[in-house]
């Protein structure tokens, strides 16, 4: 008798996701699906609300990291209110810059330490009243204090850039509405251990070295697991280097090739497209120019270290410069390798609040600039999960008219969707009995992408329901749709 | 002008005539919560977050004079239960969402709340219908948030002397409105002057917002009365 395998909730990911795997009768694998089951809607329900509000109403779509849509928000308001990418007064755009690299690196301890690390330190079939953060915290205690003061670290430089940890207020249309006091700096650059930059950067380092030596001893797994060619698509700075707060969109090929050019994302409309599907409430975006079918594309942090030229901080180039030369300089489409990319941007995150905490321009009063208001602006910025893409047009009366967000995790939609078919195919497809170590592994494959699903879904009004009954063997027997 | 002593809650306390039981109160260090009210406005004792209990009897404190030898009940059980029953029903007969307001942490009826506590409303929520109104070209009228305190009824004039601010309709459909051709009119000032006077989030000045960062807003270090009774 067919079967289908339902993996619901997905755990150690952001919001709320589920997976089914149909099989025959055989037990071999016909489809697999990853849908998000949750809809949020922020698309519509920001319409009629005032511009300046965007930066602090659409970031309540995550409490994860909420400052990447606040500082995609405040960065499309800036275009709105004439001042543009690139008029920030210089204290203005640095605070922004210090508040998402320290999102980043709070982000990036979390999924490393919370959620990835039971996989790797007790095995994907390891038991699972073992395989968690409370048993990360029973065996490997350092480790364990380290993920929790690490994040504490990010926290608190959002603190002091945004006013909380969590749903601040710091980037308003044109600025920032705080500088940098020295007794927040000090905090920061001498306070005592653990809460000092120098220890995150220590430890940050340690944490690049331990996947590392993981990896050294599961070349297989870490090198096979998941692993597929696809495109990447991240912003870089236009001299190629890694910039997770601004830059021009590049999207290359699997072989390396470039597929976009260094491109400016007030026009991503023309380069890229969203394709809705009736069973997931994602959409599903790709580069146009290569149609539907073959312009799904990864994002995120190894598709930024494939797009990428060099890393502006010394410690993670070197790490980058490794992990070119594992794949002699090309695209690495390794899903697992995700982690060590991730890693090294944590390492590149703390390098970077190091600089800046030590820039003076942080201090200073300049804090907001205007222009000539226009009606339409894009804002995008390298969330922790990936490219991100708010587009607003207001109206005459300053009212928001319009909203499109393409959320990181919506633009891996695709692959995570081939992660979860290649797990599938490969480790469950034929065999007689399915274990509990076998549906965490296509756990596995998603946790690698870091999805944050409770930030993806928005489309309000485009999202055809359909729903089928379908018998044991598999047959639909009735299907409505709306 | 004479001195009155009265007490409140028990406490001696001296007035002068012709002073609100408000005013005097304040004047003794005690506060008495307020909400319409708004010094150097003629009292509308419109939203009775005020009330007292003189001789047993409920009373506005905001429009009614202290006299010699009145014995006030203020700080009870009984009337701060009312009270936060007040707050309650502002909340859930409007759509108050905090979280993304930008009078947050200035708000007095968001302060309020807080000082009394207010966790769950024991009221249901009503999710009334209203209207954003950004038609104007120095503000915004945010309805959702109004609590009909009047008080940008009785402050906000021409130098003639007219009304800019009214309300329309009665009972639960009532509310602002403005005379558009003098709000058309209105200078910067005269908008900041009206956000500031609205408790709320219900007058907003156009094009700013969030500019006071978190930590530095009204009500951030401390709750809402505490600078009378620290006094």
């Amino acid at each position: 008798m067919a079967r289908k395998i339902t993996i619901e909730p997905v755990t150690r990911v952001e919001g709320h996701g589920k997976v089914t795997i149909q099989l025959d009768p055989h037990n071999n694998v016909i489809d697999s699906r990853f849908h998000i089951v949750e809809f949020r809607g922020f698309e519509r329900f920001v319409q009629g609300r005032p511009y300046w509000e965007a930066p602090v109403l659409v970031q309540r779509l995550c409490g994860i990291c909420p400052v990447s849509h606040h500082l995609a928000a405040a960065k499309a308001m800036d275009v709105i209110v004439g001042v543009g990418p690139n008029g920030l007064s210089p204290t203005a755009e640095k605070m922004r810059r210090l508040m998402h690299y320290g999102q980043m690196f709070q982000s990036h301890a979390l999924h490393f330490f919370h959620l990835v690390s039971p996989d790797l330190l007790f095995g994907i079939d390891a038991d699972p009243s073992i395989r968690n953060v409370i048993g990360v915290a029973i065996k490997h205690p350092d480790l364990a204090v380290q993920g929790v003061m690490m994040r504490k670290f990010g926290q608190e430089i959002i603190k002091v850039t945004a006013g909380k940890k969590i749903h601040g207020t710091g980037a308003i249309p044109g600025g920032i509405n705080k500088n940098l006091s020295i007794a927040e700096r000090d905090e920061f650059l001498k306070g005592a251990d653990p809460l000092n930059v120098k220890k995150m950067i220590e430890w940050s380092l340690a944490a690049v070295n331990l996947f590392k030596d993981y990896h050294k001893k599961n070349k297989d797994f870490i090198d096979n697991f998941a692993a597929f060619p696809s495109n990447h698509l991240s912003l870089v700075r236009k001299d190629g280097a890694l910039d997770l707060y601004h830059g021009v969109l590049r999207a290359v090929d699997a072989e390396g090739k470039k597929i976009l050019n260094d491109v400016d994302y007030q026009d991503y409309l023309k380069y890229i497209g969203e394709e809705v599907r009736s069973w997931s409430y994602m959409k599903f975006p790709y580069i146009k120019s290569l149609g539907k079918k073959d312009g799904w594309y990864r994002v995120g942090p190894l598709a930024r270290l494939n797009t990428v030229d060099f890393i502006p901080t010394k410690l993670a180039q070197k790490e980058f410069e490794e992990f070119k030369a594992y794949t002699k300089g090309k695209p690495n489409n390794m899903s697992m390798h995700m982690h060590w990319a991730r890693l090294i941007e944590l390492l590149h995150s703390a390098e970077v609040i190091e600089e800046l905490l030590n820039d003076p321009d942080l201090q200073k009063d300049e804090l907001v600039r205007k222009g000539k208001k226009v009606k339409e602006g894009v804002g995008l910025i390298e969330a922790p999960r990936g490219t991100l893409f708010h587009h607003y047009r207001i109206n005459d009366n300053d009212q928001i008219e319009m909203a499109n967000l393409i959320v990181s995790t919506t633009n891996n939609n695709e692959p995570m969707n081939r992660a979860v078919n290649w797990v599938a195919v490969n480790q469950l497809s034929g065999k007689k009995e399915i274990t509990e170590g076998m549906l965490n592994a296509v756990e596995v494959a998603i946790r690698a992408y870091d999805p944050c699903l409770s930030c993806a879904t928005h489309a309000l009004g485009k999202m055809p329901l359909s729903v089928s009954l379908v018998d044991a063997d598999g047959n639909v027997i009735d299907k409505k749709e709306k | 002008m004479s001195t009155i002593q009265f007490t409140i809650d028990g406490k001696p306390c001296t007035g002068k005539s012709g002073q609100t039981i408000v005013e005097a109160a304040k004047d003794n260090g005690i506060y008495i919560p307020t909400l319409c009210h708004f010094e150097g406005l003629k009292p509308a004792g419109s939203c009775r977050i005020c009330t007292v209990k003189v001789g047993g009897r409920f009373m506005a404190a905001c429009t009614t004079p202290v006299t010699e030898g009145m014995v006030i009940e203020n700080k009870t059980s009984e009337l701060e239960d009312y009270r936060k029953a007040i707050i309650e029903m502002l909340f859930v007969e409007g759509n108050h969402m905090c979280p993304t307001c930008e009078k947050s942490g200035n708000c007095e009826l968001q302060a309020l709340g807080y000082r009394y506590m207010m966790f769950v409303p024991r009221f249901p929520y009503l999710f009334p219908k209203r209207e954003l109104d950004a038609s104007l070209p120095k503000i915004i009228i945010e309805r959702n948030r109004c609590v009909q305190c009047l008080r940008c009824v009785r402050s906000m004039t021409t130098s003639d002397g007219k009304k800019i601010f009214g309300m329309v309709n009665r009972g639960g459909h009532i509310h602002i409105n403005v005379d558009r051709e003098l709000a058309k009119n209105m200078s910067d000032e005269q908008a900041q002057k009206a956000m500031d006077l609205c408790p709320v989030g219900s007058i907003l000045k156009k094009e700013v917002g969030f500019v006071v960062p978190i930590g530095k807003r009204k009500y951030d270090a401390m709750p809402i009365g505490s600078e009378i009774e620290k006094a």
